[in-house]
């Protein structure tokens, strides 16, 4: 694989955290166990809608986005949890804290990994969300949503879930954890994915957007400063 | 271990003769609203309970940014306190407005974002205790309690904004005015001595439950390290 940060003699941040993120990703790519769990799941999530909430036409155009929404920060947890267990499991989390770089690069190099995992499930789900409801939702602003609330989502859950998986109810913990931090990513997220289904016109969109592209940044900020507080010993 | 501090004890005296004040003031001695009736006494409490909630959580908040600056206990001993006392009168908050709501929106309850963002801390802080319970050893567990504790606020307000572009219906008495809103009124004379008095009143109960907290968390702190001692 190509390295773009190449430097010699010094580990940068960046060339640190894409090592991370390049780690986990052929870890997933030889076992794809996360991945195909947070597949698996998703859809599974899907069918239970469709039987739980008999929707006609019309009301089925008004509740899309707010299925999709449900149906992605549910499979996250999935994602999330298994992403620092894997860490924890023989110590490997022990060992990445041993290498001399800054400890935040490591943070950021498993957001990476978590966003590449949750993007990907996103990108399939997508396409089979639109032929079992028969909706396009092949929208340039609806897909910047899906993006832009998936790193708010990460951003938080990667951090949270470096936590958890060092308390004794661990993958319990997460979704209790997250979710009520996550709340504006999610509100926003849905009102304006819906908008954009709807065709609304953007004065009604940005209002949102900017609450999650706020979100993404304070947070980044956020776990910037408190990470190194995470994984103290 | 220190003996109760003759100013608490006052304190405590003091809190109880305030409640029982307060309790007269709202429920007897200021006049009945003239739309709403008695119900509008809630308010009174209403508010109070809300404002001594906030000051738990943003002590909390604070206690947790000190805690991970200076590393001592006593912060995380704080910042617990402030939380579960926060909890209880937050809660007090939904619940009293909630009894307002049912015969004045004629619903318990609206996703009003006044409404979901109280509900919404309440569930971060509930959040903060079970990730304490998870965690044996006393420094993590104040060091993840310190972060999740500012996580956790910070979302309040982008939860509040990203709620309330949607509109809202609950009453903004002190302070501005908003036509769309339900169950205003304006408050008379005797109404504000009440109110005023109930705000100062929960305050003081409020500080005297925190020190109490705070004392107890420092017992526990104590007994947990003779504890130790005494294994090791």
């Amino acid at each position: 694989m190509a390295q773009p940060f190449r430097r010699k003699h010094q580990t940068s941040f960046a060339r640190a955290m894409w090592a991370v993120a390049r780690k986990d990703l052929s870890a997933e790519w030889r076992s794809r166990e996360m991945f195909s769990a947070m597949l698996i799941f998703s859809l599974l999530v899907v069918f239970i809608f469709n039987f739980s909430l008999d929707l006609n036409p019309k009301t089925q155009r008004e509740v899309t986005a707010g299925m999709l929404w449900v149906t992605f920060t549910f499979a996250g947890t999935l994602g999330l949890n298994r992403s620092m267990a894997i860490e924890k499991d023989r110590s490997c989390l022990d060992g990445l804290l041993l290498a001399p770089v800054d400890r935040s690069a490591i943070y950021f190099g498993k957001v990476i990994g978590n966003l590449i995992f949750m993007i990907t499930v996103e990108i399939i789900v997508l396409p089979l969300f639109s032929i079992f409801y028969n909706i396009n939702l092949f929208n340039p602003g609806l897909l910047a949503v899906v993006a832009l609330g998936s790193v708010g989502y990460v951003v938080v859950g990667t951090l949270l879930a470096t936590m958890t998986v060092q308390t004794r109810t661990r993958d319990v913990l997460l979704p209790i954890l997250l979710f009520p931090v996550v709340l504006p990513v999610v509100a926003s997220a849905v009102r304006a994915s819906t908008f954009f289904l709807q065709g609304q016109p953007m004065d009604l969109i940005w209002p949102n957007i900017n609450i999650i592209i706020a979100f993404d940044l304070i947070y980044i900020a956020l776990a910037y400063m408190v990470f190194d507080f995470v994984v103290e010993e | 271990m220190e003996t109760r501090p003759a100013f608490l004890n006052i304190l405590t005296w003091l809190s109880a003769a305030l409640f029982a004040v307060a309790c007269y003031l709202t429920l007897v001695w200021a006049p009945p609203e003239a739309v709403m009736g008695n119900v509008q006494r809630v308010f009174y409490f209403h508010v109070a309970t809300g404002w001594v909630g906030m000051i738990g959580f943003l002590l909390a908040v604070f206690a947790g940014i000190m805690y991970l600056v200076k590393g001592d206990m006593k912060w995380d001993i704080i910042g617990l306190a402030g939380i579960e006392v926060g909890l209880v009168f937050s809660f007090l908050n939904i619940v009293t407005g909630s009894i307002w709501a049912r015969p004045i929106w004629n619903t318990w309850w609206t996703w009003d974002p006044r409404l979901v963002t109280a509900t919404i801390m309440e569930l971060v802080y509930v959040a903060y205790l079970m990730l304490r319970q998870g965690i044996e050893d006393p420094e993590r567990r104040a060091r993840f309690g310190a972060i999740y504790a500012i996580l956790g606020f910070v979302s309040v307000p982008l939860s509040f904004l990203s709620i309330r572009i949607w509109r809202t219906i609950h009453p903004v008495v002190v302070g501005s005015e908003d036509p769309g809103a339900q169950g205003t009124f304006d408050m008379t004379g005797d109404m504000q001595v009440a109110f005023f008095f109930s705000l100062i009143a929960f305050t003081i109960i409020g500080v005297t439950l925190l020190w109490h907290r705070i004392r107890l968390g420092r017992m526990q702190a104590f007994v947990e390290e003779k504890k130790i001692g005494m294994m090791g």
